[in-house]
């Protein structure tokens, strides 16, 4: 589990020469494309709003059996490799249309960082989760990033019907809490994150890169 | 001397400063005066007694003038400003200067359930020659406040319109009249619980037979919210107030197809003229009983000849309402007619005995009957008439000597049968059992024939199949993202699935005619009233063009279709709001086809069923002759549900605003199809009153059904066994009436 500062650095310097994302843009099933509705370059937008209520941007008409339907953008970026040459021709299902190259935001490569350097309990059932009443109470006192937790140490409640089950940290070495993924009492689902842990020593290093990252990207 | 002037001259700078609110900077070099009034009010103990005195002379008689030109320009959307305007007196100064003594019940201030709704405990007194009388009445009413965020202009939630209902019960409870002020924009348009839809239909429908007197005042009436209390015996309304469908900027937001931000302000003003929305207009359509006057540019908070006014107007329109329910009434209702002084000539108990309320529930239903019956476009022939009268006629005296003679005589005498058969069973049960065991034994057990219930088959109705199932194509769901739904071949979705995803069960939107004969028994339904033809009472600006275009387009007159049906045998009486026509909006037309049906139902003792195809609310273009089928057509539901009816509902589509917060949403059991949409105001509107975005499901059947506003969710494949069945359930014994 133990995190070189070379690795963190390697990874950091991956982000600052290509900080995007790629997404390719599939069929979703077989069709004639009748209409691109974007250019090379253009920026699209994915869906948004509070609820991701608003779509986004629309990309392409794909048709079959005479039924047009609109490919949207599901995540915002710009649009490349675009194949124009299909343009009324018939296509297969998942063939690649298009890229969206998505730029990272501040928050998405801390995300990253966070998900490739620390040691993270996941969900193992979709129930709603509670930190330990002893381990909530030292989190409140110290703060991020000081709690310790040993091999055994109960650290969550996974309640789900009226029934409470206890979930210990498994691993061996000195951690620390990181990071929280969750609202207590929020229903999480199967194998999503909870808490995110990181060994001690590794500690000024992951916040000294999390600091680089914050001065040099923006945040979304 | 002179701490009085300084006080005279800030009246006087107000007064400047509402004069150039309602009629602009520019009127009459107003901002120019303001400017030299307030250099004045600052520098006030710089200047002499002698300038003092003159200056405020002058700046008197200069603003009479202004008032006095504004008066005779006044526009209706300057009547909406006035309003509006924080220098408006309000329900609490009403309180305090028309009632002699008040006590405000559920909550004071800021600490209450609902501070723009007030209800209070209050006494009016009455001067005779010498003496006093005092009257106890119950004051219900809208705040607006004097700038007060927390007031939120007077927009009523739920829970302020529910508390408007316990305190109607109260004061029915106390019999004591009661006096509703309406000062609202329109009702705060949440879901919340109890929701804006179903307390407004709640509140109409309490109102409709509330056993005391009422009146009501309308300063500021603004659609829906103004309804919640506005069901009265006698409708005054300020003569520099407003009373419409629907605010002049929401009028003018649909006109220009607005899904987002203001609507340009000529518009806004052109809308507030063309809705007809002043006192005077609604005294000429016969929506209110009289205007009270107010000074030139509206009455202000202290205006106190106005208030002295509004409170003989009070008493005597509380006087008219009960002296019609007396036998003994003409020569006091004629004085009271001919008296303009403030000063009564004789005293009126407002207590009313048994026989009394029952004349004035009569009176009421009687005098929102008759309202806007002028604007019924239909065609008018005597013998149309005659036939109609003595087939009206023949109806009530065929069904009153059915179930007014005979059916209780025969049940009275079935029961009296069942039970002297219970009794002598008993006390021949000792001797017949042995008997009949030996004789079962012999002969073997005979099993009783059992009594035939109705029974529905698929091969009554007539499968209708729509036009849209005629391309050969496929469509997606609108909800394949989320649940994977595969495309869906059109002939199979319009034909056999009804218009329903078979992987989700989303609904598709179908015509009206598909219901019409998937529905019904073969051959059974038959339409009525069908030359009631939608008109343009208002006149209203390019809207006879869109009328006419509706004709066309759909051959239909209204966007209400009245008929009589079967399902399964069963006999009722139905209207369905058809979305094709003007979005199933509801007007003067469709509310009397509502009433004329809905009254069918009742002579012929059958269920009523309202089906809604799609409504968008009440009609805009008809102004408060629209909104008042609000009133109207739930006072018809009342009327037939408490003379032992069965009204169901059925919502498809899109149902929002008026009719569903009133005559549709008031009825006892209401069922919604999947994906239908339910609700008061959409999230536009929503957005704009309350600055809060609402989910995309906020309006879902499934949330209206969680709320408790409906009592199930039907699919559309199985429409017409859960009506059967719903009917049978509901209506059990009492089927044709209890």
């Amino acid at each position: 589990m133990k995190i070189e500062y070379q690795d963190l650095n390697l990874m950091l310097q991956k982000f600052r020469t290509n900080p995007y994302k790629i997404y390719p843009v599939l069929t979703p099933h077989t069709g004639y494309i009748r209409e691109f509705k974007v250019k090379e370059r253009d920026f699209v937008k994915g869906p948004s709003g509070k609820w991701l209520e608003k779509p986004g941007t629309p990309l392409f008409i794909l048709e079959r059996e005479r039924n047009q339907k609109v490919i949207r953008a599901k995540i915002s970026g710009e649009v490349q490799k675009l194949r124009i040459d299909l343009l009324n021709k018939f296509v297969e299902a998942e063939e690649i249309i298009l890229e969206i190259k998505h730029p990272l935001s501040q928050e998405e490569i801390v995300s990253e960082i966070l998900l490739s350097a620390l040691y993270i309990v996941k969900a193992p059932e979709t129930a709603r989760y509670t930190l330990s009443p002893s381990l909530a109470s030292k989190l409140e006192k110290q703060g991020i990033g000081k709690v310790k937790v040993k091999k055994g140490e109960e650290i969550l409640i996974m309640a789900f019907m009226k029934r409470e089950t206890p979930i210990y940290f498994p691993e061996e070495g000195d951690f620390v809490i990181y990071h929280v993924y969750f609202a207590p009492f929020q229903l999480v689902e199967r194998d999503q994150p909870l808490i995110g842990f990181c060994l001690e020593e590794n500690l000024p290093h992951l916040q000294k890169i999390i600091e680089r990252i914050k001065e040099e990207w923006p945040k979304s | 001397m002179k701490l009085e002037w300084h006080r005279k001259i800030k009246d006087l700078l107000d007064t400047a400063i509402y004069i150039k609110d309602i009629k602009g900077e520019d009127f009459l070099s107003i901002s120019s005066l303001i400017e030299d009034i307030s250099k004045v009010y600052e520098d006030f103990y710089q200047y002499d007694e002698k300038f003092i005195e003159n200056f405020i002379t002058q700046v008197e008689n200069r603003l009479k003038f202004i008032i006095d030109e504004g008066e005779k320009t006044l526009t209706p959307y300057e009547i909406v400003k006035i309003t509006r305007h924080p220098q408006r007196f309000t329900l609490q100064d009403i309180l305090e200067n028309v009632y002699d003594s008040y006590m405000e019940l559920g909550g004071e201030g800021e600490l209450n359930i609902d501070p723009a709704m007030v209800c209070a405990k209050a006494t009016i007194v009455r001067k005779v020659g010498n003496d006093l009388y005092f009257h106890q009445v119950m004051v219900i009413g809208h705040e607006k406040g004097h700038g007060e965020d927390f007031r939120q202009g007077g927009s009523a939630k739920p829970w302020g319109n529910e508390k408007a209902f316990r305190y109607m019960k109260m004061a029915e409870t106390e019999g004591i009249p009661i006096h509703f002020f309406i000062f609202t924009p329109g009702a705060y348009p949440i879901e919340d619980y109890p929701g804006s839809t179903q307390q407004i239909a709640r509140n109409l429908y309490c109102m409709a037979k509330l056993k005391v007197p009422t009146v009501a005042f309308i300063s500021e009436g603004g659609s829906g919210g103004a309804e919640a209390i506005g069901l009265a015996d006698k409708r005054l309304m300020a003569e520099k107030g407003y009373y419409s469908v629907i605010s002049p900027e929401g009028a003018a937001a649909i006109e220009a197809k607005l899904k987002e931000g203001r609507p340009p302000r000529e518009l806004v003003e052109k809308c507030a003229k063309a809705l007809k929305l002043t006192a005077k207009d609604n005294l000429e359509f016969g929506i209110i009983d009289k205007i009270i006057p107010e000074p030139p540019l509206g009455a202000r908070r202290k205006d106190y000849e106005f208030f002295r006014k509004l409170r003989f107007e009070l008493i005597k329109a509380t006087d008219e309402i009960i002296l019609q329910t007396r036998s003994l009434k003409f020569l006091r209702k004629y004085v009271l007619s001919k008296q303009d002084t403030e000063e009564f000539k004789f005293f009126v108990n407002w207590d009313l005995d048994e026989d009394e309320i029952e004349i004035l529930i009569e009176n009421r239903y009687k005098k929102y009957r008759k309202m806007s019956q002028w604007a019924v476009c239909e065609p008018k022939s005597v013998f149309k008439t005659f036939f109609d009268f003595g087939h009206t006629l023949s109806l009530k005296f065929k069904n009153e000597i059915k179930y007014r003679i005979l059916r209780p005589s025969h049940k009275t005498f079935k029961k009296f049968l069942d039970e002297l058969t219970s009794e002598s069973s008993l006390l021949l049960k000792p001797v017949s059992d042995p008997v009949k065991t030996v004789y079962n034994l012999i002969v073997g057990k005979k099993i009783k024939a059992k009594i035939p219930t109705p029974i529905l088959t698929e091969e009554e109705i007539t499968p209708y199949t729509s036009p849209l199932a005629l391309e050969d194509k496929t469509v997606t769901c609108p909800s394949a993202e989320k649940y994977g739904c595969p495309d869906i071949w059109v002939p199979d979705l319009y034909g056999e699935f009804c218009g329903v995803c078979p992987n989700c069960g989303y609904h598709f939107p179908l015509e009206y005619k598909w219901y019409l004969n998937n529905i019904f028994d073969k051959n059974s339904v038959k339409t009525f009233n069908d030359d009631i033809a939608s008109g343009n009472p208002l006149e209203y600006e390019g809207y006879a063009e869109k009328l006419k275009e509706a004709r066309e387009r759909t051959k239909l007159k209204s966007a209400l279709l009245s008929f009589e049906a079967k399902i399964g045998g069963i006999s009722l009486v139905a209207v369905m709001l058809i979305g094709d026509f003007r979005q199933g909006t509801v007007g003067v037309a469709e509310g009397e086809k509502f009433i004329r049906a809905i009254e069918l139902a009742k002579v012929t003792r059958r269920p009523f069923l309202a089906l809604v195809h799609t409504t968008g609310g009440i009609r805009i273009h008809e102004g408060t002759l629209g909104l008042t089928q609000m009133p109207r057509c739930t006072m018809a539901v009342r009327d037939y549900v408490d003379a032992g009816g069965l009204y169901i509902v059925v919502y498809d589509n899109n149902s929002y605003a008026g009719p569903v917060a009133s005559f549709l949403g008031s009825a006892p059991y209401q069922f919604a199809l999947k994906s239908t949409r339910l609700g008061f105001a959409g999230p536009r509107v929503i957005r704009e009153t309350t600055g809060q975005d609402v989910p995309p499901d906020y309006h879902s059947a499934e949330n209206a059904l969680k709320r408790g506003h409906i009592q199930g969710i039907w699919d559309r494949r199985e429409l017409r066994k859960k009506l059967f069945l719903a009917l049978l359930t509901m209506g059990g014994k009492n089927l044709y009436y209890r």
